[in-house]
């Protein structure tokens, strides 16, 4: 990582890290290039609209030193917890699931606020004590933890739960705590599929899986969407069919081409080697988080960078893994990619918490 | 930071700790990102030949097929929206020879205006060229068969018929039948809610408003699915299998086209409303709002100029004062006033009361005056009611007391909703202490009462309201459900909805109910009665009461123009009356904002709409025609 003085003093003092910003914008001109092809004009407008929002929120966000974010963690984790509860009580229900509340002026997600508060509360607990995180903080922390992934989990939103419950457990990964505990929590889990499958989970959630493992037993019904999402990616080939020339994706076979299953049109029109070159910009953006996290200069700033970045691969590997068939449908986007409004904002709000990390040094390590 | 257990903390051995976590999540993530990488390998590579045969032989595609939407038709079975066919030009680019030179000599042949051309070239430049694209959206008949006997000059263009909705009495239904229009994103929202994403695929319209949103889910219908096998370029090739969509339900509504005409020619340039309903069932004959719009412009999208022209004029159309209109009811609401007195036994049939022409609050200086300077001198309730005396309910609700009142109120519907099946409806406001403390953070006085007895202050009802009360007065307590819909209709069967009839208000003696109804016959047929001027002359019996409001706007938000201050001030007139008195069958509700006396404007009304009906009961009635 090397820049030159003068380069970086003028994003150092604007508070933006030019590697990270590089890499998101790659992956935004990947985004619009396959919106375009999917749904015109119209659609590269409305997200061209959503991204300068959500780029904006990131530099403000920059700009806010970490320790303000240490200061307000626990009232703002605290507030969140209430406001789902009040979701739960009185919110607004959308689609059979209470996820909004209404302010009257505009209707509202505390969970996708808890996406982000989540790894600073418990990063802010644990790093009160020194690390490596013990066993009795640890306990601790994971109560902090459960308490929210429940609330979510009763809205009823599987998929955010899960991203939340991730990004507060990899808080708690990379606080040292010991790989004995961490073996000991992964065998539970590993005791509780069995349980699950038989006594817990219903006749339809069963049959999600089953049609994971075999999509061609019910090729036009439930089966269809992911056949057809691995027959735009398989037929891809090397070098792809070239841009607007899916024929997956514009004769719309393909479900929620926009959304869920934007990569399936991206690996259809620019094959394996764009996939290659996709990934690589999430794996050096991913890397650069974690240099990052490692050159932060306090053990809250570190773990909270760690886990924005984490996390981010989390989204990267379910949205990859369900549409290609490794993974069963839970509706999560393939970030900073897929066409959508709340979920863009939240992630580059992450990475302005990164780059506010990044550029608030308080003093100079010698290395 | 505190330190709540080591005071020194190790920061380079942290920093070690935490390099070592992070390297060991790397190699996870570049684990993880090697299966991906094998799996999409896989994919892309060693199956290709397998999925590229599966991508060109995958030509079944699933289309759907949108139902067509349910007519309405009126009592008669007069059509009030129906579903015409329009037809748009279209072009798909990648199929013409020579795009431009094309659309130039089509330009010529169907007069394409510049808007057109240029609207048509953004959209070439914008969309995929196997696309269609919409060059003139309502082709007139004339233009249809020019570019029909030409057709084969122009290769890739092709005319479509689309079925549009259409109301052909445009204004005259707005506020009945409301309007459908394009789906917006709040729609979809909704649609999503309600689970029905699959059943409006294809679709593009919804009810936005009155009757049209109300029974959406009866007039929508469900789609059907085409099978069709498709070329590599997606062109249909033939059908493997058609569902077809079944066909939204026909509605009837007990509207009688001949009254709802007649009560929209009779309001005339007033603002107001008129409601005509069956007193037996609770059938609305006919519900006018004026000033109205044509809901046409919605159907074909209205340009937002317009939408703000309409949605700004004082006048203010897209309101429907029927349902959501608020009214200070005046003297309207006098008979049940009576009748709670006569029950409380606050009155008697005999009680006596002079009137002065004012009304002092006992132990208070604060008058009170009548609508009658020199006073009515010594009135019964009989003579009240006729003559619409104010001194004698301001002494008979200050006896009652609002805690009385109130919930007497609201047995007869005010500050609750009427049932009708309209979803654009207000409860508007039956005041109570409890309401006033809420909402103005003040108690209850004794002048708020008084007030309340002429039916002025606080409260304000809509007529929709005042028809259902005025229902229960002529059904002596009955709760009468105000309804459009008559009857749904479809291919294998009529369903025509009951609705229960109940005893919603009791009282300890039917010689109540007899005073008060017959001082409201006195209203018509005596001499001194208010409407008798009106009424006197009916070759039938007529209950009625008259209502001068004095004016406390619609919306609490309106701007005043200062030159139409002193006609907007002006009082609300208002009747409500029930015919044949012996056996009710109609009721009527007139409201005519800012138009004087409710005796002088809005009895007249009454009389002409009555003298209708029972024209038209005698007589086999000619059903008009649409005047378009």
């Amino acid at each position: 990582m090397v820049s030159t003085q003068a380069q970086k003093s003028i994003f150092y003092r604007l508070h933006i890290d030019p590697y990270l910003l590089l890499g998101l914008l790659a992956l935004m001109s990947i985004s619009l290039t396959v919106l375009y092809s999917v749904g015109g004009y119209e659609m590269l407008y409305r997200q061209v609209t959503r991204l300068a929002i959500a780029l904006t929120a990131m530099i403000f966000i920059a700009q806010i030193p970490p320790e303000w974010y240490q200061r307000w963690t626990p009232a703002i984790f605290l507030i969140c917890v209430l406001l789902l509860v009040a979701v739960l009580v009185m919110g607004h229900t959308g689609k059979g699931a209470q996820r909004w509340l209404d302010l009257g002026f505009t209707k509202f997600q505390p969970s996708e606020i808890m996406k982000l508060i989540m790894p600073l509360m418990v990063a802010y607990y644990v790093s009160q004590y020194t690390l490596p995180t013990r066993f009795k903080e640890g306990f601790i922390a994971l109560l902090l933890i459960v308490i929210p992934t429940l609330l979510i989990a009763k809205q009823p939103d599987l998929g955010t739960s899960i991203l939340v419950a991730s990004s507060g457990i990899f808080v708690l990964f990379l606080s040292g705590i010991s790989w004995l505990y961490i073996g000991l929590a992964l065998a539970a889990v590993l005791a509780f599929i069995p349980i699950l499958w038989y006594f817990l989970m219903l006749d339809y959630q069963r049959g999600r899986v089953l049609t994971l493992l075999n999509p061609e037993a019910d090729p036009l019904g439930a089966g269809y969407h992911i056949i057809q999402s691995k027959i735009a990616i398989g037929s891809g080939g090397l070098w792809g069919k070239g841009w607007m020339q899916g024929t997956q994706s514009q004769l719309e076979f393909l479900p929620e081409r926009h959304t869920d299953f934007i990569f399936s049109v991206f690996s259809e029109e620019f094959g394996f080697m764009g996939v290659l070159l996709l990934l690589s910009i999430y794996l050096l953006l991913i890397g650069r988080g974690l240099w990052i996290a490692n050159q932060a200069q306090d053990a809250f700033t570190k773990l909270i960078a760690g886990s924005i970045i984490l996390t981010f691969f989390v989204y990267v590997f379910v949205n990859i893994g369900m549409v290609s068939g490794l993974l069963p449908v839970v509706g999560v986007p393939l970030p900073i990619v897929s066409f959508g409004g709340t979920s863009i904002v939240t992630l580059l709000a992450g990475f302005g918490i990164l780059m506010s990390i990044h550029t608030h040094k308080r003093f100079n390590i010698k290395r | 930071m505190k330190r709540k257990r080591n005071s020194i903390r190790n920061h380079s051995a942290e920093s070690a700790l935490f390099i070592r976590r992070s390297i060991v999540f790397f190699l996870g993530i570049l684990f993880a990102v090697g299966i991906l990488v094998t799996n999409l390998y896989y994919l892309q590579i060693n199956s290709f030949d397998t999925y590229k045969t599966r991508s060109n032989a995958n030509r079944i595609s699933v289309q759907t097929v949108p139902p067509n939407r349910g007519l309405i038709y009126d009592r008669n079975g007069v059509i009030l929206a129906e579903n015409r066919p329009v037809y748009s030009l279209q072009v798909i680019p990648n199929k013409t020879k020579h795009l431009e030179s094309d659309i130039e000599r089509l330009a010529s042949l169907l007069s394409l205006s510049e808007d057109e051309l240029s609207d048509f070239k953004s959209k070439n430049r914008y969309s995929r060229s196997f696309k269609a694209i919409t060059i003139r959206d309502q082709l007139t008949p004339e233009e249809v068969a020019k570019f029909t006997v030409n057709q084969h000059l122009y290769r890739g263009f092709s005319i479509q018929a689309n079925l549009k909705r259409f109301y052909p009495f445009g204004n005259a239904f707005t506020h009945v039948l409301g309007y459908i229009a394009k789906i917006n994103s709040r729609d979809l929202e909704k649609i999503e809610e309600r689970g029905e994403r699959a059943r409006y695929q294809g679709t593009h319209y919804i009810g936005k408003l009155g009757i049209e949103r109300y029974y959406e889910d009866i007039l929508h219908g469900q789609p059907g699915q085409r099978q069709v096998e498709v070329d590599s370029w997606g062109k249909v090739i033939r059908t493997l299998n058609f569902t077809a969509p079944t066909p939204g339900k026909d509605i009837k509504l007990n509207i009688d086209i001949n009254l709802q005409l007649k009560a929209q020619e009779l309001l005339g340039d007033n603002r107001g409303s008129i409601i005509l309903m069956d007193a037996r069932d609770g059938a609305i004959l006919s519900l006018v709002s004026a000033p109205s719009y044509n809901p046409n412009l919605f159907v074909t999208g209205i340009s937002s100029k317009k939408y703000k022209e309409l949605l700004e004029s004082k006048d203010r159309p897209l309101i429907n004062r029927a349902t959501q209109g608020r009214y200070p009811p005046a003297s309207t609401i006098k008979p049940q006033m009576a009748l709670l007195a006569l029950d409380e036994k606050v009155i008697t049939e005999e009680t006596k009361i002079f009137d002065p022409g004012w009304w002092v609050v006992p132990n208070s200086k604060r008058r009170f005056r009548d609508w009658k300077r020199w006073g009515h001198g010594l009135v019964d309730v009989f003579h009240a009611i006729e003559q619409s005396c104010d001194t004698f309910f301001y002494d008979t609700s200050y006896k009652l007391g609002i805690d009385r009142i109130e919930p007497f109120m609201r047995l007869f519907g005010f500050g609750e909703y009427s049932g009708l099946d309209i979803a654009e409806e207000t409860k508007a406001i039956m005041p109570s202490r409890d309401w006033k403390r809420t909402r103005f953070n003040q108690p209850w006085y004794d002048g708020d009462t008084i007030s309340i007895g002429i039916g002025q202050g606080y409260w304000t009802v809509t007529p929709i309201q005042l028809t259902k009360a005025t229902a229960m007065l002529a059904k002596r307590g009955q709760n009468i459900k105000p309804h459009i819909l008559n009857s749904i209709i479809s291919a294998e069967e009529t369903i025509t909805p009951e609705y229960e009839v109940t005893q919603a208000v009791k009282l300890h003696s039917d010689r109540y109910w007899d005073v008060a109804l017959e001082a409201m016959q006195g209203v018509t047929s005596k001499r001194r009665g208010t409407a008798y001027r009106s009424f006197g002359d009916a070759p039938y019996t007529v209950a009625g009461k008259s209502g001068t409001a004095q004016v406390i706007n619609i919306k609490e938000d309106e701007v005043y123009d200062a030159e139409k201050i002193s006609e907007r001030h002006r009082d609300n007139a208002m009747f409500i009356a029930f015919a044949p008195f012996e056996s009710p069958e109609i009721v009527v509700t007139v409201v005519l904002e800012n138009a004087g006396g409710g005796s002088s404007n809005a009895a007249p009304i009454a009389r002409a709409l009555f003298d209708e009906y029972f024209k038209e009961k005698t007589s086999e009635a000619s059903t008009p025609e649409p005047g378009l």
